[in-house]
């Protein structure tokens, strides 16, 4: 229980996906504008990088391992993960609606999101257990969603200063995450592993 | 003329990273020396050339509606030829790039390009355009991953440059700084140059990784 713990939190905290593994930037800028989308967002980011953590764990174990395929892995993640966002809009559509209208219009979107394919290839890297992805998948989609909802909240701060010309949009939203990531950083050593 | 303009067109005025603001995860994730960044972008290049060439000449096997699906899959075909043979010939850079590489597949600058123009141009333009780019992305890799390199450490390509004369700033290669490097450059840029950046960001890629403004794009993959 108490590794389960270290795992979740250094996956938050320590080793946030977003600001010090640089995993998922894309959506981190993208739709970090407003609060309302940011978490639609990652409650879809939770909710895929959790099941895909598992899912793809047990590609690799019982078909890519015992087959001697490991070098497919990137081709095989990419598909699964890919099949697994679109059966999971189509399970959420058809059986919970009201969870498909919160999150449905992120979900294809997450596809090609980088922080997906990012843990599914850590877990197989950081050799953990079943068990182990499915909670460090949750513990990376949570850290990924107190990234991103902080990062709205000093984003729609931002909207009312006043900005240099040239710093305005892109520039500025990356000196911001600057700082945050800054924040985050006090958090490294927390954890002695 | 077309062709110089084609290979040009993603060093500058174009810029993958500097004007769109594409594929920031390897950007920020592998700038903290200016020789990873080569790595990664050339790495990047190649990857880009393969899929280029072989989207542009299959694109009229390929059905319009699973194309997407299509691409990524011979996306990932050559990020694995070029991870094995980094592993064989570079172990070094693969490990200092680590699921970076793989990470490759999802960069939305390879998509972009297979959506944008190799599937609509013929193999030569689209084999100049996956160059160009790659390039372009190598050139902005190397101008982030020298800055960061130069603060952090002292050093350009591990040569000493400043490292006598004042403490390093380690800031500057840890997280942190590489979103404050990338933002100042491209802000400078901004001041400094008449182009503005585009900042379509995952716009320009097909579908992609969650700008609400692409919502319609990744909708239509859905379907």
């Amino acid at each position: 229980m108490k590794e389960m713990i270290i795992i979740i939190m250094s996956a938050i905290l320590v080793e946030n996906f977003v600001l010090s593994k640089f995993l998922g930037i894309c959506p981190f800028l993208g739709v970090s504008k407003k609060l309302s989308p940011a978490l639609g967002m990652s409650g879809a980011v939770v909710f895929v990088m959790t099941i895909a953590s598992a899912v793809t764990w047990l590609v690799n174990q019982f078909l890519l391992v015992p087959y001697g395929l490991e070098y497919l892995q990137t081709i095989a993640f990419i598909l699964v993960i890919a099949a697994l966002v679109q059966f999971v809009e189509t399970v959420l559509k058809k059986f919970v609606p009201p969870l498909y209208k919160a999150l449905g219009i992120y979900l294809p979107l997450i596809t090609t999101n980088c922080a997906v394919l990012g843990v599914a290839l850590l877990n197989i890297q950081k050799e953990y257990n079943f068990l182990q992805s499915v909670v460090y998948g949750f513990g990376a989609g949570a850290g990924f969603t107190l990234a991103l909802v902080l990062f709205a909240g000093v984003r729609e701060r931002m909207e009312k200063c006043d900005i240099p010309e040239c710093l305005k949009g892109v520039p500025i939203s990356l000196i911001a995450a600057a700082l945050v990531s800054v924040a985050f950083f006090g958090f490294q050593g927390l954890f002695a592993n | 003329m077309n062709a110089l303009k084609t290979l040009t067109n993603g060093l500058v005025k174009e810029n993958p990273t500097l004007r769109l603001v594409l594929g920031t995860c390897p950007t920020l994730a592998v700038t903290t020396s200016a020789i990873n960044g080569i790595g990664m972008g050339l790495a990047a290049t190649a990857v880009l050339l393969g899929s280029n060439v072989v989207i542009s000449l299959t694109r009229k096997l390929i059905p319009d509606k699973v194309r997407i699906p299509a691409f990524i899959t011979i996306i990932a075909g050559f990020v694995t030829i070029v991870q094995f043979l980094l592993k064989a010939y570079l172990p070094s850079l693969d490990k200092a790039l680590g699921i970076f590489i793989p990470l490759i597949v999802v960069n939305c600058i390879i998509l972009a390009r297979a959506e944008m123009f190799a599937s609509k141009n013929n193999v030569f333009l689209s084999a100049l355009d996956g160059i160009g780019m790659g390039l372009g992305f190598t050139l902005a890799l190397i101008i982030i991953g020298s800055i960061r390199e130069l603060i952090g450490n002292g050093t350009i390509f591990g040569a000493k440059v400043t490292a006598d004369l004042f403490d390093p700033a380690i800031i500057a290669i840890l997280p942190p700084g590489g979103f404050l490097v990338f933002g100042t450059v491209i802000g400078l840029l901004n001041k400094f140059t008449t182009m503005k950046v585009k900042a379509t960001g995952c716009q320009a890629c097909g579908m992609n990784c969650g700008t609400s403004s692409c919502g319609a794009a990744g909708k239509e993959v859905a379907s």
